[in-house]
């Protein structure tokens, strides 16, 4: 029985390349996914775009394809890719640049477009999900709109022979159902199939999280040589249980442990993991070890896909100053309590920001608040975090200075102050007709 | 008794709304994860940071409870002041309750004083293929 088998060479934007360069060495693949786009990341695309008309991709897919497109060439590998972002049109371009000028001539490159609906959420009557007001309320501050878009348009491409394939905002899992549709003839109603699939790609898409990353644990959760984490491979039968595997002699580990951690990773109803693709169910999963490093999962299904796909909706939504010092020896948690109410006081005097402000002591109680961290003894360093929200650059620079005057108008024995200012691009979304979504693929040659 | 020796996490976002996993090394006792952990337990521990519901999810195959809550104070990832911005350091917090050590059994050896959690933290144990 034929076996797919697809690698996963980044579970971010600025994830780590080497993993990927021994996959597409030595891990016997017919696919390397990268997946690296988050909610935010795409946004920060389309303002980069909207500086330089040529850019608005990925800035490390130029690095990232170099270092595996050769082996990939050589092995008969296909690329899928997200790194497209604001503008896969360009990351073609870029990418047959690269194909030439690395001599790989003949490479065959699709690019997917038509995920960006800024004009149709604007000119609609569209709801923001979060908020519950028009999309068109945002107006200017309105700095990106992409849909989620699914398989079907990268299964378009792969039928045309595609050898690496651009997307933008394609969701995470179809980067890797795409293939799978592509090599088993799936119809678009096999819901059952896409579900089995699309946990696969779920699976997958975090790349070193299913492999030992983001679960060691000293004395509870080891994980050996995690400076050499590999990343993960699924091999995939037509029908039936897919294995999770690696690259041998690579770090980390696949267990059931990592399998489940990851399995549940961002899920809410596990009988409902909405994609474009279909709405899957992992509410009946089994993981099983079958062998070292090797764990095969089995049980996923699903159910039709939903009439609609979800916008990430991206806007400008002020600034976040922010400033820290640092308190040591007995006393350093009065004295950075002090600190923080003296910032706190200043800042709300002078008009800088009365409400949205928030005072941390990190190494005391910065993460989940006073209540959880009562119990904890007194540490001997302590950091005072003050961050605020303001409406303009200038004035969250001043809650950072609030903080550096801490030095000669604050308690005694601070140090280390450093101050920040962040825009913030908040992320909102709302949902709209599958209709009004058409993707476009459009195939080259580098020569 | 604390979660993590019986259990292990993860923790995650999606805009406002966080997730954690909670899965038990051994299956032997996700029914005593199912029994303690309940959802109202999970909304009194993060009192301070969650505004909305906390809802239970059960997955007896895998031997793990999946919480989502609801409402995380500061409008959540994007928006938010908060230091770690995407809540994934709430599986941390999680792990560190406590259940009632009523139905311990420590028939494994596994001494209290130990850092050691009860079901083994890596590799399965009696895999015939480790090295």
């Amino acid at each position: 029985m034929k076996t797919v088998r697809i690698g996963s060479g980044a579970g971010y934007a600025g994830d780590r390349i080497e993993p990927a360069v021994e996959l597409a060495t030595h891990g016997s693949l017919d696919y390397l996914v990268f997946e690296c786009l988050a909610e935010r990341t795409i946004a920060l695309a389309q303002e980069a775009r909207a500086k330089d008309p040529s850019r608005g991709f990925d800035p490390m897919l130029e690095r990232r394809l170099e270092a595996v497109l050769p082996a990939c060439r050589e092995r008969g590998v296909t690329i899928v890719t997200n790194m497209g972002a604001a503008n896969p049109a360009s990351a073609g371009a870029c990418a047959r640049e690269l194909a030439q000028r690395l001599g790989c001539l003949g490479l065959t490159i699709a690019t997917v477009s038509g995920d960006d609906v800024y004009d149709v959420v604007m000119a609609g009557d569209f709801t923001v999900a979060e908020t519950g007001g028009p999309v068109s309320a945002l107006k200017d501050r309105l700095i990106s709109a992409n849909a989620y878009i699914g398989a079907e348009p990268i299964v378009r491409a792969l039928s045309q022979g595609a050898q690496l394939v651009i997307t933008g905002r394609a969701a995470d899992p179809s980067l890797f159902v795409a293939p799978l549709v592509h090599s088993f003839g799936w119809q678009p109603d096999e819901w059952a199939e896409l579900g089995r699939a699309t946990l696969v790609g779920h699976l997958l898409e975090c790349a070193g999280q299913v492999t030992g990353g983001y679960f060691a644990d000293p004395g509870r959760k080891d994980v050996d040589d995690l400076e050499r984490l590999g990343f993960p491979i699924a091999e995939v039968p037509e029908h039936g249980p897919v294995i999770i595997t690696k690259v041998s002699g690579t770090g980390g580990l696949v267990t059931e442990a990592t399998c489940k951690e990851q399995l549940l990773y961002e899920i809410h109803d596990p009988s409902a993991y909405v994609t474009p693709d279909t709405v899957a169910d992992f509410s009946r999963v089994t993981v099983t070890d079958v062998g070292h490093d090797r764990v095969a999962v089995a049980g996923a299904t699903g159910r039709a896909r939903p009439d609609v796909l979800k916008v990430s909706l991206g806007y400008r939504d002020g600034y976040i100053g922010e400033g820290q010092i640092s308190y040591a020896g007995s006393g350093a948690v009065r004295r950075a309590r002090l600190a923080a109410a003296v910032a706190r006081d200043r800042l709300e005097r002078s008009g800088i920001s009365r409400s949205d402000l928030r005072c941390d002591l990190i190494g005391v109680s910065a993460l989940h608040g006073e209540g959880i961290s009562a119990a904890a003894m007194d540490p001997y360093e302590v950091r005072v975090r003050v961050a605020a929200r303001a409406a303009s650059r200038e004035a969250a620079q001043r809650i950072g200075d609030e903080v550096e005057t801490l030095y000669t108008n604050g308690p005694a024995g601070g140090g280390g102050a450093t101050r920040s200012v962040r825009e913030v691009v908040a992320i909102a979304s709302t949902f709209i007709p599958r209709a009004l979504v058409p993707c476009t693929v459009r195939v080259e040659v580098a020569s | 008794m604390k979660l993590w020796r019986i259990a292990h996490a993860r923790s995650g976002d999606k805009g406002t709304i966080s997730n954690i996993s909670l899965i038990a090394f051994r299956s032997a006792d996700y029914a005593r994860l199912a029994r303690h952990v309940t959802a109202a337990r999970v909304r009194e521990r993060f009192a301070d940071l969650v505004t909305g519901e906390v809802r239970r999810y059960e997955l007896p195959s895998i031997g793990a409870l999946n919480f989502v809550l609801h409402g995380m104070a500061d409008g959540g990832v994007t928006r938010t002041l908060a230091l770690d911005a995407h809540g994934k350091s709430l599986s941390s917090a999680l792990l560190d309750m406590e259940i009632p050590d009523d139905e311990m059994t420590r028939a494994d050896g596994t001494d209290s004083e130990t850092d050691r959690p009860l079901g083994g933290g890596s590799r399965r144990t009696g895999d015939a293929n480790r090295s």
